[in-house]
């Protein structure tokens, strides 16, 4: 039997960036709100200090910060004829664990979406008409619009004190930002960040071949930094360990430099760590919750009642976690029907690796989002017409570091160990770098999330199945965005270039990006959608899902946490000044 | 559910009362403390539930510093295992006058403490079974840890070895012998009994490459002879001043995280 404990007004599951927003907002409006994490408290003074925060092998090949799969992994396979076995050491994506989530070991790129990514499937219907999108591609027009989230997202960028350039201020375009973003309220908090030489030549290349090329948003504070919440971050120092690392600086933002040490002030907030929920509990009509259940690291079982639960766990989390407490409908591959783990979606990136001919790059000097990038080739942002392909995205010279357990170029050709890959190493490592895209990967039929029949995690529940595999859509639009970013490379005097475009199937081992989406989808209409427009289960009208990327109906040629700290304002809005007021369906 | 091992009872709640009925479920220790402990570092404090508010939390002596690995008696392998080790390695990262090789860069020492310690036992990682064989995408599917891996990828290649070359050992071969066997297991043309050739080779290289490159702190990269090779700084905290000096070669050695070799005892 599990302890009940005195009820609370919110309890929120998994305290990184989405539940320390809503923390703060619904605390401050005066809830008693406890926060259930299942990893660990972390601090920079105690999990990663500057004395050793800057180890390559600990932290990005030893994954010391992530998720162990012993405590929760999924299944994998490509298609739905196979069968999924475990991936039982994470490396395609690389989910987070403890307090701060993802906000720890993200990079800090910080992009909105285009406003025509929120109507995309229309926008792309009225523009090339109904047959231009494949019959099982199930992209669908998200329920509220930019103008809607503009004011949300300008409220992230603030907490975390983004360093960029604005492209469009209400309107008017700037120069030396992103053209062809959508329209922003007010300028980045924070200037661009410093450009090494690899980026500058990118920037110069990608003007001579008539391209717009700008600095890449980052949360990487470029000057010291107090946010609306009076939280300060330091100015980044370059200092090449960022992602999957703890930023020993203060520097890069994250629920403990931008949220927590405001939250934690209020005395109507707690956080339980080492806690896992087990399942969120409905009453005898299963259209309300009643709270959630969680176990400790000693094994006790604990019942948290609550009147509001909110779902902040990462995005596959939150998906399963509606599975397995029976909240909505699981989704049907097969017919098409349900709703719980539709139309999950990834990201579909690529590179160009670059070697020049004389250069010292000093490739180890750079923070997690700097960079020079173009947008040109995103969205909608380009012609469509005739290259048999829909979707886009950013692309330029991001490398965030050269650190050398997994950063060693080298001549094509060049064997694998002995003298001659030692020469070539040395040779090398000073003079090469790649260049990436970063793009969409639109929703599909048989990509989808659902409970695996055959292996259980360490409380005997069923791991989450994922299927998933590159679409010919995405695989097209990979070769062309790489054939773009290769044709800049070229303008570079290079040496030697090596494009690699995206190829099928998915393979679970190469590390591509953490950028893992859908699922429980928000959406206007109940039949193709987990969650209304403010994030709130259709079915069980206290629990939201306030903006995990599980949320996006698709996933565009962004990174998502922007979107993602963005939707938890807009949640915490509609929550504080709605359904407080009326609590049920607030559609 | 019913309990398939010993329960835990780490009683790390306070508030326990008799009312208080144990978890009925099949966790082990080592299970439950999945979640918290950080397992990669010997030596680690166990986190635990615990209840945060009023401040950000902070305690003295709360941190995981990295276990400084220094050289000595083998933690893992037996003479003849590290032998055989020390000789590959060299091979894989030869001594040249750019830099020292593997051996004497410490590789053996890292692959050896690493296998001795959470790395070697695949701690952490999901190893329920059912395991099937996969496609490739799926990844590594056998129940198998690296400690055991190399224990049972060393046998068999000095088995092949002995067989091939008339009785030798690999460390008494010739260094082109020596290349000829090890290209043969990258290619997986040389067959090992019981051991695929080519994904222990795989498993080798990249603990030596890592073990060359990775912070001393971990054994290997000694003198940071692997970071001199390249030109890598380390562990340095500031490069305000030289983010925009384009074209110019950073001055100043590289630092790891206990500092410079130059700094302390020299061996």
């Amino acid at each position: 039997m599990a302890r009940k404990l005195p009820p609370k007004d919110v309890v929120i599951i998994g305290l990184g960036w989405t539940g320390s927003i809503l923390g703060y907002e619904l605390a401050k409006a005066g809830l008693d709100v406890v926060a259930i994490e299942r990893g660990p408290w972390r601090d920079t003074a105690s999990d990663f200090p500057p004395a050793y925060a800057q180890d390559e092998l600990r932290y990005a090949v030893r994954l010391d910060l992530f998720l162990r799969p012993e405590q929760e992994t999924l299944t994998f396979r490509n298609s739905m004829n196979q069968t999924a076995l475990p991936i039982r050491r994470f490396a395609g994506f690389l989910p987070g664990n403890g307090v701060g989530g993802a906000g720890i070991h993200w990079n800090g790129q910080t992009w909105r979406f285009l406003p025509t990514d929120f109507n995309i499937r229309s926008h792309l219907e009225a523009r090339y008409g109904k047959e231009a999108l494949p019959a099982d591609m199930t992209i669908q027009d998200w329920p509220l619009s930019y103008d809607e989230l503009e004011p949300h997202y300008d409220r992230f960028e603030r907490l975390c004190g983004t360093s960029g350039k604005a492209g469009n201020l209400k309107g008017l375009q700037q120069p030396g930002g992103n053209p062809f973003e959508g329209w922003r309220s007010s300028e980045y908090p924070n200037p661009p960040l410093k450009q090494g030489l690899g980026a500058t030549l990118f920037a110069e290349a990608a003007r001579k071949t008539g391209h717009m090329p700008f600095p890449q948003p980052a949360s990487n504070a470029s000057e010291a930094y107090t946010n609306p919440l009076g939280v300060k971050l330091g100015q980044c120092t370059y200092c090449g360990f960022c992602e999957r690392f703890g930023c020993g600086n203060f520097s890069k933002a994250s629920p403990q430099t931008c949220v927590l040490p405001a939250l934690l002030r209020f005395p109507n907030f707690s956080a339980q760590t080492d806690s896992e929920v087990t399942r969120i509990n409905l009453d005898s009509t299963g259209k309300r919750a009643t709270g959630v259940t969680y176990v400790d690291t000693s094994g006790e079982e604990w019942e948290q009642p609550a009147n509001i639960v909110l779902v902040c766990a990462f995005a596959l989390f939150n998906v399963r976690l509606l599975l397995l407490s029976g909240i909505g409908t699981p989704y049907d591959a097969q017919s098409g029907q349900g709703v719980v783990g539709r139309n999950y979606a990834y990201q579909t990136t690529s590179s160009v690796g670059v070697i020049l001919k004389d250069k010292i790059l000093n490739p180890f000097i750079a923070s997690g989002a700097h960079g020079m990038i173009i947008d040109d080739y995103n969205g909608d942002n380009f012609d469509h017409s005739g290259l048999g392909f829909v979707g886009g995205g950013y692309m330029g010279f991001g490398q965030t570091g050269a650190r050398p357990i997994q950063t060693r170029p080298v001549p094509k050709g060049t064997p694998k160990w002995g003298a001659q890959w030692k020469k070539a190493t040395a040779d090398t490592y000073q003079k090469a770098f790649s260049l990436s895209t970063h793009g969409s990967s639109y929703s599909y039929k048989d990509c989808y999330l659902d409970l695996d029949p055959t292996y259980k995690d360490r409380l005997g529940r069923p791991l989450m199945r994922m299927t998933f595999d590159f679409h010919a859509n995405e695989l097209k639009m990979s070769a062309y965005l790489t054939d773009r970013l290769a044709e800049i490379a070229k303008a570079m005097d290079p040496a030697e270039i090596t494009p690699g475009p995206r190829k099928g199937p998915y393979d679970s081992t190469i590390y591509q990006t953490t950028h893992n989406t859908g699922g429980t989808v928000m959406g206007a209409d109940p039949a193709t959608s987990v969650l209304n427009r403010y994030c709130q289960s259709w079915d069980v009208h206290n629990v939201f899902v306030p903006g995990g990327a599980s949320v996006f109906p698709q996933n565009h040629g962004y990174n998502p946490t922007d979107t993602v700290g963005a939707l938890a304002y807009w949640t915490a809005d509609a929550i504080r000044d709605r359904y407080l007021r009326h609590p049920g369906p607030l559609v | 559910m019913s309990r398939k091992t010993t329960p835990v009872q780490i009683n790390q709640v306070k508030t326990k009362t008799a009312m208080d009925a144990p978890f009925p479920t099949r966790l082990t220790r080592r299970a439950m403390l999945a979640s918290t402990a950080a397992l990669l570092v010997a030596g680690s404090t166990i986190a635990r539930a615990r209840t945060l508010n009023g401040a950000m939390p902070w305690e003295p002596g709360a941190t995981t510093p990295p276990t400084l690995v220094r050289p000595g008696p083998w933690m893992f392998f037996t003479a003849d295992e590290a032998a055989l080790i020390e000789a590959a390695v060299d091979r894989l990262i030869p001594p040249d006058n750019h830099s020292p090789g593997g051996k004497d860069a410490g590789c053996a020492v890292f692959i050896d403490r690493q296998l001795a310690g959470p790395y070697g036992s695949a701690a952490g990682l999901y190893l329920q079974p059912p395991f099937m064989p996969g496609a490739a995408t799926q990844g590594y599917q056998m129940p198998d840890a690296p400690a055991g891996r190399y224990r049972a990828g060393l046998k068999a290649l000095a088995d092949y070895v002995k067989v091939t070359y008339q009785g030798k050992a690999f460390t008494d071969l010739a260094p082109a012998d020596q290349d000829k066997v090890l290209t043969g297991l990258e290619s997986g043309s040389v067959a090992l009994a019981g051991v695929k050739a080519a994904e222990f080779f795989a498993l080798l290289l990249q603990n030596t490459q890592e073990g060359f490159f990775a912070d001393p702190i971990h054994g290997g990269n000694r003198n940071m002879a692997g970071w001199i090779l390249v030109g890598f700084p380390g562990a340095r905290y500031d490069y305000r001043d030289w983010v925009e000096r384009h074209n110019e070669v950073y001055p100043l050695p590289p630092v790891g995280i206990m500092g410079r070799s130059d700094w302390t005892v020299k061996e």
